[in-house]
């Protein structure tokens, strides 16, 4: 009988030049990617990029065309996926709908032979982790659609796997579920330690949630950081872009150094070295400040936007570019439609791409 | 209007069924007692084995319809989804195909079977199979199209189940009713056939009924009496285990 005192720790993961091809389509195209032990990486990207591809081979529901997947230094590449000691959390609801909630995460268990008695146990505990221990008896279609993935959650975590795999698990759940249950799942996994593997489209849920993200695109990783990093240095324009929002300004680079909107700022490593470009630029790296007196300011306001704590205009710039600009409360309110504004840079280093 | 339309269909439907039994219990020179045609039953050495035959038929049929086509429907839909289309046309084909062609068809391959497994009428289990085949397939099909077998099957696998173990313990399962209502298509199938069996030349029970037919005409009418009312109780017995399990979800 395989013992239930080892604390899953986490292992290191590697994916190794994999490769996938549908067909004439190209899903992956040489992905290298590390997970170190305990890490949450996220991979983001659009729809069609290949994430959910890595993320299927990883857990051995694909095979890769060419490539390796190592877990721990061995190599799984021809390890089927009921052997992998995997756990994941699908996008789709996939509990048991034959089995209430705690056989569910006790299924996983009883495959290991795990005694009645230590399998019982062991599910209480996992459903505590989730808050969902007075649902035990309960079945999947009495239960909510939040609810669900916290069960498919701890019944992915209950066999303690060497490796967590979620594949899109929030994007069912309406907006607010999804903000909890964003933060539960990093909360459980730091608990556990596991080392996670977690795929989204939703660029909020990656920042929020991963230790390090990675951005895909056409099958290949086009940058990996952690999420403070990735937002404010990007090294592509189209990390830049994907990530967050983003607006494009005319500038001029020399040594090292871009003028924007009026400002001197220095550039980001990847930027164009001399010569025009256009300068990336963050909607909160605008100031916006009303025209005093006498002034005549940058730019007009053409529509402000009400998000709540924050306020979002767009200005339509004295050298014919427009911009977008997020701005505190108590500015965005004193300013209206058609007001002229004076609009300053932050002096933060900036992506300048080739126009 | 209702009351009116119910007792006509009843009567349409209970008419036939008291003129037989009404048939079977007249006293006559072959049978002087009331009771004597139901009493050949299971006294009539022809017709028992005949109902042995038939329920050995029935059980192997049904079996061996849900080996074959159940793993590979689960297959078709897990790894070869273009595939759907033409597992479905080959399954429905023997509804388009006259049941003596079929025969005729398959006595190469029949030859086979005899010389390797049996050259008893229980080789009529093969091509009762393939007889099977279109109305359990539907039946089937409708039951896992009620679930999503991608996702149950790739959590179980991901939890450590092994192929078999995803088909037993995921899949049948939650597709209990439909297989159940395939399993009950083959029974009544299988019991009310006499083409094949006939042509090939086995006694199963309608090949018997027919025989007796010519030589006693009440024992024959009271054995498709008792075969209507089995296969009613075996109805019956489906439609109480499908309620069963519905209530039993809802806890």
């Amino acid at each position: 009988m395989e013992t239930m005192d080892r604390r899953s720790g986490g292992v290191e993961v590697r994916l190794d030049d994999l490769t996938r091809t549908f067909g004439p389509v190209q899903a992956l195209d040489g992905l290298n990617l590390t997970l170190a032990p305990g890490e949450l990486v996220s991979l983001l990207g659009p729809s069609g990029c290949g994430k959910t591809t890595a993320l299927r081979i990883l857990a051995g529901l694909d095979d890769a065309t060419s490539g390796k997947v190592l877990v721990d230094g061995k190599d799984l590449s021809r390890v089927p996926a009921n052997k992998r000691d995997m756990g994941m959390v699908f996008q789709a609801y996939s509990l048991f709908p034959h089995m209430t909630t705690r056989q569910n995460v006790e299924f996983g268990l009883k495959l290991r032979k795990i005694s009645s008695a230590e399998r019982r146990s062991r599910a209480i505990e996992m459903l505590e982790l989730v808050g969902l221990a007075a649902q035990s008896e309960r079945y999947a279609h009495q239960l909510s659609g939040g609810q669900q993935q916290r069960v498919a959650l701890a019944r992915a975590l209950a066999f303690e796997p060497s490796v967590l795999l979620l594949d899109e698990p929030l994007s069912a759940l309406d907006a607010k579920v999804r903000a909890q249950l964003r933060d539960e799942i990093r909360r459980v996994q730091r608990e556990v330690g596991t080392t996670t593997l977690f795929v989204t489209h939703d660029q909020e849920e990656a920042l929020a949630m991963a230790d390090r993200v990675g951005v895909m695109r056409s099958g290949r990783l086009e940058q990996i950081a952690p999420p403070q990093e990735l937002y404010s240095s990007p090294t592509s324009q189209f990390v830049a872009e994907f990530v967050g929002l983003t607006n494009r300004l005319p500038a001029i680079v020399s040594g090292g150094r871009a003028r924007v909107a009026g400002m001197e700022v220095p550039t980001l490593d990847g930027s164009v070295r001399e010569g025009t470009g256009m300068a990336l630029v963050r909607p909160e790296s605008a100031h916006v400040k009303a025209a005093a007196a006498g002034h005549s300011g940058n730019g007009r306001v053409t529509t402000t936007s009400f998000l709540g704590a924050i306020s979002r205009l767009h200005i339509d710039m004295d050298d014919d570019t427009r911009l977008i600009a997020q701005v505190p409360r108590s500015i965005g309110g004193a300013v209206a439609p058609g007001d002229r504004v004076e609009v300053v840079i932050d002096p933060a280093p900036v992506l300048v791409v080739a126009d | 209007m209702r009351w009116v339309v119910l007792a006509v269909v009843g009567l349409f439907f209970l008419l036939p069924l008291v003129s037989m039994y009404e048939f079977a219990t007249k006293i006559g020179p072959q049978n002087p007692h009331k009771w004597d045609a139901f009493k050949a039953i299971t006294t009539n050495p022809q017709l028992t084995a005949a109902i042995k035959t038939s329920l050995e038929l029935c059980v192997l049929t049904a079996v061996g319809m849900l080996v074959l086509l159940l793993p590979t429907m689960v297959w078709v839909r897990l790894k070869v989804p273009w595939a759907k289309r033409i597992v479905e046309f080959l399954c429905l084909l023997p509804l388009t195909i006259p049941a003596i062609v079929i025969v005729v068809g398959i006595t190469n391959v029949q030859s086979w079977v005899y010389y390797l497994i049996t050259d008893g009428p229980l080789s009529l289990t093969f091509p009762y199979i393939v007889l099977v085949l279109p109305y359990c397939y539907r039946a089937l099909d409708a039951g896992l199209a009620s679930i999503d077998v991608n996702t149950l099957s790739e959590a179980a696998r991901s939890l450590g189940a092994s192929w078999f173990t995803v088909i037993t313990r995921i899949i049948l399962p939650n597709i209990a009713s439909a297989v159940l209502s395939a399993a009950f298509l083959a029974v009544a199938l299988v019991l009310g056939e006499f083409t094949f069996a006939s042509l090939l030349l086995f006694d199963n029970l309608q090949v018997v009924i027919a025989a007796l037919g010519l030589s006693n005409a009440a024992v024959s009418v009271a054995v498709s009496l008792a075969s209507l009312a089995f296969a009613a109780a075996l109805l019956f017995l489906l439609s109480f285990v499908g309620v069963r399990r519905r209530s039993g979800q809802v806890v």
